[in-house]
Parts: C-alpha cells; sequence; structure tokens
C-alpha cells in the first residue's frame, strides 16, 4: 500500500507527478496521516450498524428459528430453509422478479437512452431547450407520484367490467371486444404490471443521462459530423461511451428496486390471481404479517437479501474495472 | 479546457426555407425531425394519460361520472370529493408530517453522506471498496429484512409510532445511496484545486466545508431533491411504523382510507390529486436544479 512510501512534505507540485490511486486527494500536512480520515466516517458507521447491521444479524437468525410472533422464537435449524427450496410460490416469485428486471431496468433503460439522446440531440437544438424541459418533466412525472397514489389510480384504470377507464376507452373505439379484467385474469395480470412499471420507471433513467449529456462536449458531436458519422455512429461512440457510469447506476438501481419491488403489487394484485403476480418481497410480507410465519418470512427475506447482495457486487466490480481500464487509458 | 464556444455558424443559412426561422435553430428541421418530434409529444401524452384522468374527474360529481363516464369533462365543477377527503383524513396535518420527515431526512442524509464520501473519494481510505459495498448494501436490502428486529428495537426505546423513528431509519438508507454516489463524484474531484487550498494552508475540515462542498452544489441539491421525493412517497415503513392518525404521512394516509364507505371514485380521484400535488409542486420549484445534473459536481 502507498502509505508504506516515506512520504516528504510536496513542496512543489511536479513533485506529486506520480500520485498513485492510494493516496488521498487532499496533500497531507505535517503528521497527520490518511488516519484521520476514518474520523469522518464514524456517524455514517454507528448510524449503519444500529439501524442496518445489527437488524440485519437479528434478521437472518430469525430464518433458523419457527416463530409466530408471541411466544420466544424456536430454533429449527434449516428446516426452514429446506422448506425454502421445495417451495413452488418461492421459485414463482423469482420468475415474476425476471419480468420486473425486463419492465424495471431493460425496457427503461434503452427507452430512456434513446429518449435522452432525442431530447438533448434533436429537440433540444431544433425545437428548442424549453420544449426539451418540458418533455423530459412530462416523462418524469410517475416517477413522483406516492406509489399508494399510483396503485389507486392504475386499479382504477384497469378495473374489470365497464367500470374502468381502459375498457371505457376500448369500447368508445370500437374494441369492445378486447375489454378485459386485467388485473383480475391470470393471463394479463403479470403483463400489465410491467406496463404500469415501465411507465412508473421510464422517467428516472431520463432525467439521469440526460444530466449526463450535459458533460458531452458540442464540439466532439461537430467534429464526428463532419467526419460523416451519421446519428447511430455519433450515439454509439459519443453518447454512450460518456454517460457509462451513469448506465451503470441507472441499471444498478433499477434492477435492486425490480428485485425488491413491493409497493405495486401490495396495492394491485396482492401477488394474485395464484401466484401470477407474487414477487419476493410481498411473499415475505405476507408471511409476515398474514401467515404469522415470522421465521419463515425471514427466511424469504433473507434469500432476497443474498440475491441483491450478490447482484450488486458483480455490479460495481464491473464499473470498478471499467473505471480503472479508462483511467489506464488516460 | 479548450475554447469552450462552438465555432460561431452563419445564423441564416443561404438556403431560404419557406418556414419561419426558428431563433434557437441553429440548423434547419427536416421531415424526420418533426416525426421524431411528434413520436416524443405522443410518448409524453400516453405518460400523462392517467394524470390527466384524475384531474378531470377529481372536480366530477358521483351523478356526473355515473351518466357519463371517466373520459368527459365535468359538467360542472364539483369539489365536494376534494372537500370531504381533506376533512375527513385532516389533510394539512398528513402534509406537515409528509415535509417535516422528507425535509429532515433530506438534509440529514446529504449531510452523513458527504462526510461519508469526504473519507473515501478524497481521503481514500483503506478498503474503500468493502467499505462502498458495504454502505450500499444498506440501500439495497430489502427493508423487509429489516422490518420485524427494527419493530421491536423502536418499540423498546419508545420511538415506535413517532416520527423520528422513520427519519432515522431514512435517513441512514438515503445516505447510503448518497455515499455510493458522492464517492465516486468526489473521487473525480480536480486534485488541482484541492492542492491549491491545501498551499493556501486551508485543513481538511475547512477544505471540504469551503472548496469541496461549493463546487458539488450542483451534485448535492440533485441528492437532495431525490431524497426528499424517495422519502416522501416511501411506504411499507410508514405504515408500519406510524400507526396513530397524527402521525401518518400523505401516501399512508390515503391508502389507509382505500376500501373505505366514503371512497367513490371520484373521492378517490380526488384523494390521487391531493397526494400526488404536493410532490408535483416540490417538483415544478426544483426542477431547474434537476437539470444541472447529478454529476456535475465533477467540473472539467
Amino acid at each position: 500500500m502507498a502509505t508504506s512510501v516515506p512520504f516528504v512534505r510536496p513542496a512543489k507540485r511536479p513533485a506529486k507527478a506520480a500520485l498513485t490511486p492510494d493516496e488521498p486527494l487532499i496533500p497531507s500536512r505535517g503528521g497527520r496521516g490518511r488516519g484521520a480520515y476514518w474520523l469522518y466516517l464514524l456517524p455514517g458507521f454507528v448510524l449503519l450498524t444500529v439501524i442496518v447491521l445489527i437488524p440485519l444479524g437479528w434478521n437472518v437468525y430469525l430464518s433458523f428459528t419457527e416463530w409466530r410472533g408471541i411466544k420466544p422464537p424456536e430454533f429449527i435449524g434449516l428446516d426452514n430453509w429446506i422448506e425454502l427450496f421445495g417451495d413452488a410460490a418461492f421459485w414463482a416469485s423469482f420468475r415474476n422478479s425476471i419480468a420486473m428486471i425486463i419492465a424495471m431496468v431493460i425496457v427503461p433503460t434503452l427507452l430512456g437512452l434513446l429518449l435522452a439522446a432525442l431530447l438533448f440531440d434533436l429537440i433540444g437544438r431544433k425545437f428548442g431547450g424549453r420544449l426539451a424541459s418540458f418533455l423530459r418533466a412530462t416523462y418524469y412525472l410517475p416517477q413522483i407520484l406516492p406509489v399508494a397514489v399510483a396503485g389507486i389510480v392504475i386499479g382504477w384504470i384497469l378495473r374489470p367490467g365497464d367500470d374502468g377507464a381502459l375498457n371505457q376507452i376500448l369500447e368508445s373505439i370500437g374494441l369492445g371486444a378486447l375489454a378485459h379484467n386485467w388485473l383480475g385474469s391470470p393471463d394479463t395480470a403479470l403483463a400489465s404490471i410491467m406496463m404500469v412499471m415501465v411507465w412508473v420507471q421510464i422517467g428516472y433513467p431520463i432525467v439521469i443521462f440526460m444530466a449526463a449529456l450535459q458533460r458531452v462536449d458540442p464540439e466532439l458531436y461537430e467534429a464526428a459530423e463532419l467526419d460523416g458519422a451519421n446519428w447511430l455512429q455519433r450515439f454509439r461512440s459519443i453518447t454512450v461511451s460518456i454517460i457509462r457510469p451513469e448506465i451503470y447506476v441507472v441499471a444498478l438501481t433499477c434492477t435492486i428496486a425490480a428485485l425488491k419491488v413491493f409497493g405495486p403489487i401490495y396495492v394491485l394484485t396482492g401477488g394474485g390471481p395464484g401466484t401470477s403476480t407474487l414477487v419476493p418481497a410481498y411473499y415475505a410480507y405476507s408471511e409476515f404479517f398474514q401467515s404469522q410465519q415470522v421465521g419463515y418470512g425471514a427466511t424469504i427475506a433473507t434469500a432476497l437479501t443474498v440475491i441483491i447482495a450478490i447482484v450488486a457486487i458483480a455490479f460495481i466490480r464491473a464499473q470498478l474495472r471499467g473505471e480503472e481500464k479508462e483511467r489506464a487509458g488516460l | 479546457m479548450t475554447a469552450t464556444t462552438a465555432p460561431a455558424r452563419p445564423s441564416t443559412p443561404a438556403k431560404i426555407a419557406p418556414t419561419r426561422r426558428h431563433r434557437n435553430g441553429k440548423r434547419p428541421r427536416t421531415i424526420t425531425d418533426w416525426v421524431l418530434l411528434v413520436a416524443a409529444v405522443v410518448v409524453a401524452v400516453l405518460i400523462a394519460f392517467p394524470f390527466i384522468l384524475i384531474l378531470i374527474n377529481s372536480f366530477k360529481s358521483p351523478q356526473d361520472y355515473a351518466a357519463t363516464g371517466p373520459l368527459q369533462l365535468p359538467t360542472q365543477l364539483y369539489f365536494d370529493g376534494i372537500v370531504r377527503f381533506w376533512e375527513r383524513v385532516d389533510f394539512p396535518q398528513k402534509l406537515w408530517n409528509s415535509i417535516f420527515i422528507s425535509g429532515v431526512v433530506s438534509v440529514l442524509a446529504v449531510l452523513v453522506s458527504v462526510l461519508n464520501a469526504f473519507a473515501i473519494g478524497i481521503g481514500r481510505v483503506r478498503a474503500r471498496t468493502s467499505i462502498i459495498v458495504l454502505f450500499l448494501l444498506a440501500n439495497l436490502l430489502p427493508q423487509e429484512a429489516l422490518l420485524y428486529p427494527l419493530y421491536y428495537m423502536f418499540k423498546q426505546v419508545g420511538l415506535y409510532d413517532n416520527v423520528w423513528s422513520v427519519i432515522i431509519i431514512f435517513t441512514v438508507i438515503q445516505s447510503a445511496f448518497g455515499t455510493y454516489l458522492l464517492s465516486s463524484v468526489f473521487g473525480t474531484f480536480p486534485k488541482e484545486v484541492l492542492e491549491a487550498a491545501a498551499l493556501d494552508g486551508a485543513g481538511r475540515w475547512k477544505t471540504l466545508w469551503r472548496v469541496i462542498v461549493p463546487i458539488s452544489r450542483p451534485t448535492l441539491s440533485v441528492l437532495l431533491i431525490f431524497f426528499f421525493i424517495w422519502t416522501w412517497n416511501e411506504f411499507l415503513i410508514p405504515l408500519t411504523f406510524l400507526v396513530s392518525n397524527d402521525n401518518q404521512t400523505v401516501p399512508v394516509a390515503i391508502s389507509v382510507l382505500q376500501g373505505d364507505r366514503l371512497m367513490d371514485v371520484t373521492t378517490t380521484s380526488a384523494s390521487a390529486l391531493l397526494g400526488l400535488i404536493p410532490t408535483l409542486v416540490f417538483f415544478l420549484i426544483f426542477q431547474r436544479t434537476l437539470t444541472r445534473g447529478i454529476t456535475a459536481g465533477a467540473v472539467k
């Protein structure tokens, strides 16, 4: 590590040219070394330990117990875990998680890239920045909607029979035959939820990507244009490569959000019909509060936590590798 | 830094187009441009459609709704749905609870994020990658995995059914995300600026508040706004921890009333409208800050 290098007071700048990536960005003065930075981490660490680490460990312990919430938990070893691996509902909930990843990560990121580039590159430049801002704000609207409110609105639009707004619209344009119990039938419930999630999610990547695009030097585009690069080539080699850090952040945060989606399921379908829209977070919740099987609920929550941790670590490693490559290239 | 201005472009191209040249338009618009614009507008209308439905139906009487359905404009403006919902849930109180919780959380969480990111991004403490992963974990965890233990802990210390329980929990959860994001922003902070501050004799504490925070302000504002909106919209933990009427937040109060006899279709719509307006107002006020960007702190 870099601290093994005897550190002389940096008298002049050029001497620091060979700063290794492990040294603080602020040149150290006097005798205080890097250790003092730990003081800044103290409040964050204390809070993290009390609010996250201890409860988390407790929850893992509960996954090895049978507990119905009244008498003290009873240790039963691996029984919950064995039950979990044979539980068809648990596996169904993970299949639905994949559908949530498609609806909340893949579609919004791709669509978000296209729409952000469209707003920034074309509409912003040719039709005025004000129109681009207005459209961006409109795309972002569902993101600011509290999930409970979104559930009420969507639930009402998708209501079965003639009462629902969507069915009424279909009727009024002569497509009454398509009217459907959207959230109540197993064949459309998941697809309806997916549509809702795309709607909710799309504004987030657009706002982040458009902010990132402001880093792009317009001269780069003009140079590429003069070189005869078409829009798609410019999009791929300039836009995407410059905002890659944001693409990582968006993909990571959205994947995690997709894995732990709870609110929309809670307010719209309760996991049904059957297990057609069941997701792990809702399954854990229903074991906690409806079946009073706290131990089994804790097991599902722990399994979900492990999967999320694996996904997150994989993403971060990829991101760090990318950053290192970039630094090496400079 | 290279030249900041793009090469000047003649403002009046040689070809004279029949359309009025827009003062912002640097170059002529082709048919493809218009098609793409229409596509972008159509997407916007589709996204806004549910909001339009809320707006239309919040001001309808139940009879009007039964007669004309959700798509017609109201025959006359009807405010009883909104008024009834407002009085029934004591809306100003819920509004204050939500503003207080989200406001305190966003300020505290940004503060904690800055301190953490300073040590990780600028101080480059040992094992920082593992530390980032640890903080990220806190933000990424399914809240179900913490719910039962937290419920017990807060009951023990007498903070159950108290807004501060929710404030403490979300300060930690939001600042964990802030730490992750700010650490990478601070990690690319221009070294020259920090070295100049050090040469001027500024210590770490001073450099953090006088140099790093002011320069990163656009990023910090964006974080603040995100934290506010995210906390405002949180559902599971407020629902579990704030059981009494006086402590509930707006989303919880609205969802608790669903299924109530009072809630006919138009009152439901009115409740959605009232639930939406506060975040909408907040968003419109701070819209411009968001455009400046989440990574704008890293100056070139």
